[in-house]
């Protein structure tokens, strides 16, 4: 068992762990700072793939904006305070089995992929990979018009950010 | 390579055949070495914690014309130690209610994210925590660690004053880190790599001559990141009950303190990295002590910089501060990254001085058309407080008339 | 490239450990003096009055929403960036548009009056 094996099983149970508590809780901030967790959780195992430049971003976009939007809209849409009560439904063994068989099914997908049983392979210290992303993201034979396309997608997301102010603030008034 | 010319591998190596000599393998001496590396790279800022607080309350002084500690040590140099010593021994009330674990990490957070800075930053050729390849986004994503650190400090306390501070201060943060990511792009741009040593190894004439209005935005920006003055809203005395930080006493205040005062002192590292070309400096590259004499200096140049306009600016009103970054600095920032690539692209071919001629105009020019615009729209629609019909109290209808405000 | 995560984890694990240290020596130093009235939450010396909670106001949702928009633009520009000196003048104009369109719905926000501080 390598070290990088017991460190991915670590992280991967404590992922996992603060998954199962933010769908539990019953308080909905603890939900938020256990889905904090997970999200960090997230951001290491990329860094033990070596996708460095995922790790930060997804600490930097996840928890440095998304988790702290979820935060705000819980803290500012509720008696934050108290508890909401009891947070599992009577059935909850249904969809639990569902999720489990669709692990089941995926598990058994991945396998079938050839580099399902080797080891992790560590990239050479000069091994850049971020420039050749770059390049693709504004190459046209490559990623350039999905660039474009997100650049209008995000201007979309921006005009219902707006649409929201405004509406919010005529019913203030 | 004598002891003088690099003191830094000359004891790593010393240290390392010590290890050897007493029985580690390589393996072992690797390891031990980087824990040693770690635990001074971990402990050093916050014992140099002390000193900087000493060097803030001195030159705070004198800039408001008084003169500070002077009666504990010679030049009041042990006042830091009194005042530890105090913190130390106070009671850590907890407020009733408060949520334990959230409460309880907050400060270890702030603390650890500001540490967590240096780790990544190139000190001089041979001495650095770790040559990460994505150090830029790496110094901003603890930024984002910080942040959860006051949201769980306002959350924690149970308090709602401590809420509402926790919201417009984490509001002041999150709005600043637009124009801090976008400027940080320009010294990777220049470098091409988002690793901080290939930033310092490609300042060839230094980024604040290559781009000056980067360089200013970037340090009003991190004037604000670090909650200093005219930016210091969250945590002004009068203001919200001081801050987020309400319900905490004894050293866990302290560390929320010391968290501050070292965040200044490293964002002076990270701005003397990417804009004042680090560690360079004639012989740095020779004599490695050099580079960290030269970075040291020009460290202590931003931080007494950073005190000079937090102990002179009054505080922007937090409208005022909003304004400022979404109309002014985030629309600059764009501009710069419009410009800017356009104008080296077309000087591709050029001699350097030209070029970096070029950039250096036109990164001026647009802090200047943007700062007219800025200042055209403020004398256009200056700033509404409050409403038109609330009641103001006069001498002459105080006492006669039904809504002038007095009770 | 793994050692450098290691060594980061390590310095994580040191540094969230250190601050926990000092306060927890000085947990044992401090004296320990609950008493009902030390512990209430401040309210500018008075009683408390009412649970907390915060009272909506939208640009506390506003400004975190704008700020993921322009955090998600600028990490699709970093790749652009690190890899900018070895791209043509055309690779430079599509990043170029990328943000003018982006520029164009911040003035459209500040011109809708989505900015302001209320």
């Amino acid at each position: 068992m390598s070290g990088l094996q017991i460190i991915f099983i670590l992280v991967a149970a404590v992922t996992l762990f603060s998954a199962l508590m933010v769908v539990t809780v019953r308080r909905m901030m603890h939900a938020a700072l256990w889905l904090v967790l997970a999200l960090f959780g997230v951001a290491v195992m990329f860094a033990t793939l070596q996708a460095s430049f995922f790790a930060v971003i997804q600490v930097l976009v996840y928890i440095g904006a998304i988790a702290i939007l979820i935060i705000f809209s819980i803290m500012l849409t509720q008696r934050v305070l108290e508890t909401s009560g009891e947070q599992i439904i009577r059935n909850w063994w249904l969809p639990a089995l569902v999720a489990l068989v669709l692990f089941g099914l995926l598990a058994s997908a991945l396998s079938l992929w050839r580099g399902f049983g080797e080891q992790l392979v560590e990239l050479p210290a000069g091994v850049e990979n971020i420039p050749a992303l770059g390049k693709a993201l504004v190459d046209p034979a490559g990623y350039a018009i999905p660039f474009e396309v997100a650049s209008v997608l995000l201007l979309a997301a921006l005009i219902g950010a707006i649409y929201v102010a405004i509406d919010r603030k005529e019913k203030a008034k | 390579m004598t002891f003088w010319s690099d003191p830094f591998t000359v004891v790593q190596q010393w240290f390392n055949n010590l290890l050897a000599t007493i029985g580690f393998g390589p393996i072992g001496v690797r390891i031990v070495g980087m824990l040693v590396g770690i635990v001074i790279l971990a402990v050093g800022p916050m014992l140099f914690t002390i000193f900087l607080i000493w060097v803030e309350r001195k030159v705070i002084s004198r800039i408001q014309d008084r003169i500070g500690p002077n009666r504990v040590g010679p030049f009041g140099l042990f006042q830091p130690f009194a005042d530890m010593v105090k913190i130390f021994i106070k009671e850590h009330i907890t407020p009733r209610g408060a949520d334990w674990l959230p409460y309880n990490l907050a400060p270890v957070l702030a603390v650890a994210a500001v540490l967590m800075v240096w780790a990544v930053i190139p000190f001089t050729v041979t001495f650095f925590g770790v040559d990460l390849n994505v150090g830029v986004l790496f110094i901003i994503a603890v930024g984002s660690l910080g942040e959860m650190g006051i949201i769980l400090a306002g959350w924690g306390s149970n308090n709602k004053y401590a809420l509402l501070a926790m919201f417009r201060s984490v509001a002041q943060l999150i709005s600043y880190e637009i124009p801090l990511v976008l400027c940080s792009l320009v010294p990777v741009m220049l470098a091409g790599s988002l690793n901080l040593n290939d930033i310092v190894k490609a300042q060839e004439p230094w980024f604040i001559v290559t781009a000056p209005a980067t360089a200013i935005i970037f340090f009003i920006v991190s004037l604000a990141e670090i909650g200093r003055a005219p930016f210091d809203l969250a945590e002004a005395e009068s203001e919200i009950v001081s801050g987020f930080n309400i319900e905490y006493s004894g050293l866990k205040f302290g560390m929320f303190y010391v968290a501050e005062f070292l965040h200044t002192f490293t964002v002076a590292l990270i701005f003397a990295t990417l804009f004042l070309g680090g560690w360079r400096g004639p012989g740095a590259e020779q004599y490695p002590i050099l580079g960290f004499v030269y970075y040291f200096i020009k460290v202590g140049v931003v931080y007494f910089l950073l005190m000079l306009v937090d102990g002179t600016l009054p505080r922007l009103r937090i409208d005022q501060m909003m304004n400022l970054n979404w109309k002014t600095l985030t629309p600059i920032s764009l501009a710069v990254l419009v410009v800017f690539p356009l104008v080296d692209k077309l000087m591709a071919g050029s001699p350097t001085w030209l070029r970096v001629l070029a950039l250096a105009g036109s990164n001026l020019l647009v802090l200047v058309i943007g700062e007219r615009i800025g200042t055209r729209r403020l004398a256009r629609a200056p700033a509404e407080v409050g409403s038109r019909d609330r009641p103001v109290a006069r001498p002459e209808n105080v006492l006669s008339q039904p809504d002038s405000g007095a009770r | 490239m793994l050692s450098h995560w290691l060594y980061i984890g390590v310095f994580i694990l040191v540094a969230l450990f250190l601050p926990a240290a000092a306060i927890s020596i000085a947990a044992i130093l401090a004296p320990k003096k609950p008493n009902a009235l030390k512990d209430t939450t401040y309210e500018c010396g008075m009683e408390t009055v009412g649970p907390s909670w915060a009272q909506f106001k939208v640009q506390y949702y506003v400004y975190p929403l704008f700020f993921l928009i322009f955090d998600v633009e600028a990490v699709l520009l970093f790749p652009w960036a690190v890899a900018y000196n070895q791209l043509a003048l055309y690779g430079v104009i599509e990043a170029i548009i990328f943000v003018l369109i982006l520029l164009g719905g911040l003035i459209y926000a500040w011109r809708k009056g989505a900015l302001e501080w209320r």
